[in-house]
């Protein structure tokens, strides 16, 4: 089975603060990682390849030279091969361009039974990668998922969605896209052989002539989704404190949570 | 300046698993029970702590001693102890057999040393040779068949938690350090015991005892390295070996000013946090600045071993210096605590603790400055 995982390199999000006159992410210093998510949905295609050793696991992102750093975390918790996809045409790009210019790598990786995505990165948590990817590849897709099981053969998967209120049972045919919710799995860690074999392998790059991409339909010339203002909420202001007898206490409760329509 | 990528990765590694590994409870459980959990161990196996220089032949990680290095420090900054298990198995357990092993004895004891399923001890020091290695007692007599073991071994690290023990004795009475000879000693021989856990200041939770040898019969095949050649391995074992208790001292320094940073941002006195104090803030610097020379002495001297040059002067300097920075710099930890930091709540009481022991194991800082004048004047 030859499995593709699509991982993105985002700010640590736990490190970042923000400007408190622009109100805008201070990125300077801070450090970057393979996205959580994305790392649920490598550990994944890892099991599957424990599994089965024949099983090969190839993670493709595309971003500036410096993702090279997080691929090569990828190859060493195990994934076998890693793919680039970086230039300039790409910058700028929106979730839909983004999804185009992944698929298009995909698409030159040949055969792939299974892609697995994260569900969304945390820097912009759009959670729409993932399915554009799998529209432009015309693969079926299912989302949020916690637990994948593959049957005959290898022909299908039977997935388990985490929805907010409960979670449906799929089956579904390979090839397909699933993005991967943290409950899925707990990432391994790296290994040190690994991080000393993810050094002896070989990165490949692609730019737009290498996936076939007119650069009017990648990056920013391609993007629809214009970003005019990003500002941070104000804070809250400071809460009620109820007194008096507990009973007294719950009734002024529900009165106020049936007063902004939360109950 | 000594790093390359690659060691970036491994310092996020070993960063990363200390952090999520762990944490205050299961620190604060090794000390009230002076016991190691075996699940992190198999865990810190399983990402190739074990063997981190040892070649990928060998079921090692074939990484290096800066690696090595980067893991000690990034363990021992949140735990002295679990350090310990790091450095055993890839420098006094598994370093004898590295040096001097058959592929026999490197298949028998170092691959399962490697994957954590057996612990090796490494017995040199005796209650009346210490620094003085050379002085030992322990005897070896050639019985044709087997060799013949008496003796006693101290201080020894592991010792009851040990399945195998390199155990050092005198096999030539007449030629002091060069009648002496290496053996692969099988725990539970017939006339090995240990002696009574030692009641330790620090690094609890890896056991400390003595080796007792009465009459033990060790296969000749259980020679390791050449007869009367086992000083020398001894000597080599322990150059790198100075290494990992330096690298430890920068981890356990580095993580008291960690403490003393946080503690000395929140503490407040006289209306002001106590950082806004030059006493406090000028402690803090010197804490930071000896730290950060200490570290650069033994990434250089990591570097060095691992470009292949002669790295004896440069370990000797880098264990003297960083183990006794790392006591002034965990005792201005305590110091900036106040009453707090002699409270076994707060993280630096243990630590500093733990660190009173590295000027004095595997070559106290003045063994250590015996070696670096002996370079010198020589």
């Amino acid at each position: 089975m030859r499995i593709a995982v699509c991982v993105k390199q985002v700010p640590d999000t736990n490190e970042v603060r923000i400007d408190p006159v622009k109100g805008t992410l201070i990125r300077e210093g801070v450090p970057s990682i393979l996205n959580p998510d994305d790392a649920n949905a490598l550990e994944a295609a890892l099991q599957l390849k424990d599994k089965d050793k024949k099983t090969e696991v190839i993670v493709i992102t595309m971003g500036p030279p410096q993702a090279e750093d997080m691929l090569r975390e990828c190859l060493a918790m195990g994934a076998d091969e890693a793919y680039l996809l970086s230039d300039r045409a790409f910058g700028g790009a929106d979730t839909c361009a983004t999804s185009t210019t992944i698929a298009a790598g995909i698409k030159k990786l040949g055969k792939i039974d299974l892609v697995l995505a994260g569900r969304q990165a945390i820097d912009g948590d759009t959670a729409q990668v993932g399915p554009q990817v799998a529209f432009r590849l015309g693969l079926p897709v299912v989302t949020y998922v916690e637990d994948i099981k593959i049957k005959d053969k290898g022909k299908k998967a039977e997935v388990k969605r985490m929805l907010e209120d409960g979670y449906e049972v799929i089956e579904i045919q390979l090839p397909c896209l699933l993005t991967a919710v943290k409950e899925l799995n707990e990432p391994r860690y790296m290994t040190i052989a690994g991080i000393m074999n993810a050094y002896k392998k070989d990165i490949t790059v692609w730019d737009h002539k290498a996936v076939k991409l007119d650069p009017a339909d990648c990056g920013l010339n391609a993007s629809p989704t214009q970003v005019f203002r990003s500002f941070t909420p104000p804070p809250k202001g400071k809460g009620e404190m109820l007194s008096g007898t507990a009973q007294k206490m719950a009734a002024t409760l529900v009165d106020r949570l049936k007063e902004k329509h939360a109950i | 300046m000594f790093f390359e990528k690659k060691h970036e990765l491994i310092r996020q590694l070993a960063r990363k698993f200390a952090e999520t590994e762990l944490t205050s409870d299961i620190l604060d459980e090794v000390e009230a029970t002076g016991e190691f959990p075996k699940e992190i161990l198999n865990k810190m196996a399983a990402a190739g702590f074990f063997g981190i220089k040892i070649p990928q032949e060998l079921g090692g990680s074939g990484a290096d001693h800066r690696s090595y290095v980067l893991v000690m420090e990034e363990i021992a900054r949140v735990s002295g102890v679990a350090s310990v298990y790091v450095s055993s198995p890839n420098s006094l357990g598994g370093g004898p057999l590295l040096l001097s092993g058959t592929d026999e004895q490197l298949d028998k004891y170092l691959k399962p040393v490697i994957s954590g399923e057996k612990f090796m001890a490494f017995a040199l020091t005796e209650p009346g040779a210490g620094s003085d290695a050379g002085g030992m007692q322990t005897i070896a007599e050639d019985k044709g068949k087997y060799w013949l073991l008496n003796g006693r071994k101290c201080f020894i690290t592991g010792a009851p938690l040990a399945d195998f023990a390199v155990i050092y004795a005198k096999t030539d009475l007449t030629k002091g350090t060069k009648g002496i000879s290496a053996f692969i000693v099988d725990m539970k021989s017939k006339g090995v015991s240990c002696g009574k856990p030692e009641n330790k200041m620090g690094i609890i939770g890896c056991a400390t005892s003595d080796i007792i040898l009465e009459d033990v019969k060790v296969p000749k095949e259980n020679l390791l390295g050449e007869l009367n050649k086992g000083f020398i391995n001894a000597m080599k074992t322990l150059d790198v070996g100075r290494l990992g208790v330096a690298s430890q001292s920068i981890g356990v320094a580095q993580g008291c000013l960690d403490e003393a940073v946080k503690f000395a941002k929140e503490r407040k006195q006289f209306g002001r946090p106590i950082a806004k104090f030059q006493a406090i803030s000028f402690m803090l610097a010197d804490m930071a600045t000896k730290l950060e020379a200490a570290k650069q002495l033994v990434y250089k001297a990591a570097w060095l071993m691992d470009t292949k040059q002669n790295a004896s002067m440069a370990s000797s300097m880098a264990k003297y210096y960083a183990a006794e920075v790392c006591n002034e710099i965990a005792a201005k930890a305590v110091q900036i605590h106040g009453g707090y930091g002699f409270v076994k709540e707060y993280k630096v009481e243990r630590m500093y603790r733990d660190c009173r022991v590295f000027t004095i194991y595997e070559g106290t800082s003045q063994v250590q400055q015996m070696v670096i004048s002996g370079h010198l004047l020589k």
